[in-house]
């Protein structure tokens, strides 16, 4: 299996930046980690290799009684997020030890998971790129509508996943072949080539990719 | 100063004078053709300034050959040698649009005074 490690963030926002050779590349900023190892998961106990991560140190208040004893163990306060990564072998990690944006170097290939902006329910031409029906010859009322959804008394019935109106966006959308710009240790700040998923202060997740 | 202004602030160049819309520019621009670099000089009439932090840019207009040539450079590109105020516009706008629709001597711009 590959190695799936990866860190927590928060995306920051977008700006542009000119390259070495002076043409000019988006990138969007992600605030990730510092993140503590909070447990260490492992085949004999657990059935497979895996890091918990936390991401976000909050009061003590904010957790429950049973979080609050599970995060004592590692002894690095209390965290809003936890987060397994799956893992090869589990050689030079330790309960307590901090992953930095340093796992990452730039001109690295990583996925880039988040959850997208809501739109709310939307019909079919936003949702899916139908092109809609006519907007003159006699045309009435339809012009956005999805057109025939299906055919006559055989099948007698729409087939499932037929593409129709309905909520969009706020799911994990998750984008691969991301490339990473720069890595500023010193503001634990990652800058990726191009867009991140989701609105500004949005939970992020950057991924190892093989 | 948040992180992204702080980024934009370090791409940002502070050499670049401060010219406006009606004033005649020299742009020293550096062009790379292979592996060699050579600087080439666009003079015109700045039509336009887009205003911002990294994504400003300006637009040079000039009259090439009977041919109305524009160019768009951005204002803070690492391949701008230098911009040289040449002369100094006495314009009403800040979008010299309608000089796209003058020719000769109609399309001349009247100098400051005091320049």
């Amino acid at each position: 299996m590959a190695t799936n490690l990866g860190i927590l963030g928060r995306k920051l926002g977008m700006t542009r930046v000119f390259t070495a050779d002076g043409t000019v590349e988006a990138v969007t900023l992600v605030q990730a980690g510092p993140c503590p190892i909070v447990q260490i998961k492992n085949t004999d106990k657990d059935g497979y290799n895996a890091l918990q991560l936390g991401f976000e140190e909050v009061p003590e208040r904010a957790v429950t009684k049973p979080e609050k004893g599970h995060m004592a163990k590692a002894g690095k306060g209390f965290f809003r997020t936890l987060q397994e990564f799956r893992v090869d072998a589990l050689d030079g990690y330790e309960v307590g030890q901090d992953l930095t944006v340093e796992l990452f170097k730039a001109g690295e290939m990583v996925r880039v998971t988040g959850t997208s902006k809501g739109k709310g329910f939307q019909g079919v031409m936003k949702r899916f790129h139908f092109g809609g029906l006519r907007d003159t010859h006699g045309t009435e009322k339809v012009h956005r509508s999805p057109g025939s959804i299906g055919n006559r008394t055989q099948p007698g019935r729409v087939f499932k996943n037929k593409k129709l109106p309905g909520h969009m966006g706020d799911r994990r959308v998750t984008y691969k072949n991301v490339e990473i710009f720069e890595v500023i240790p010193e503001e634990n700040v990652i800058l990726v080539k191009g867009q991140v998923p989701g609105a500004k202060g949005g939970l992020v997740m950057i991924r190892k990719q093989d | 100063m948040s992180i992204i202004e702080r980024i934009e602030r370090e791409q940002m160049r502070l050499d670049m004078p401060a010219f406006n819309s009606g004033d005649t520019l020299k742009v020293h621009f550096r062009i790379i053709e292979g592996d060699k670099e050579r600087i080439q000089i666009f003079q015109g009439v700045c039509i336009r300034q887009h205003r911002g932090t990294t994504n400003a840019t300006f637009t040079v207009r000039k009259v090439s050959d009977g041919v109305g040539v524009e160019r768009i450079f951005p204002l803070h590109s690492p391949f701008i040698e230098k911009v040289e105020i040449m002369t100094q516009g006495k314009v009403r706008r800040s979008r010299l649009y309608y000089l796209r629709d003058l020719k000769g001597k109609a399309a001349r711009i009247k100098t400051k005074k005091d320049f």
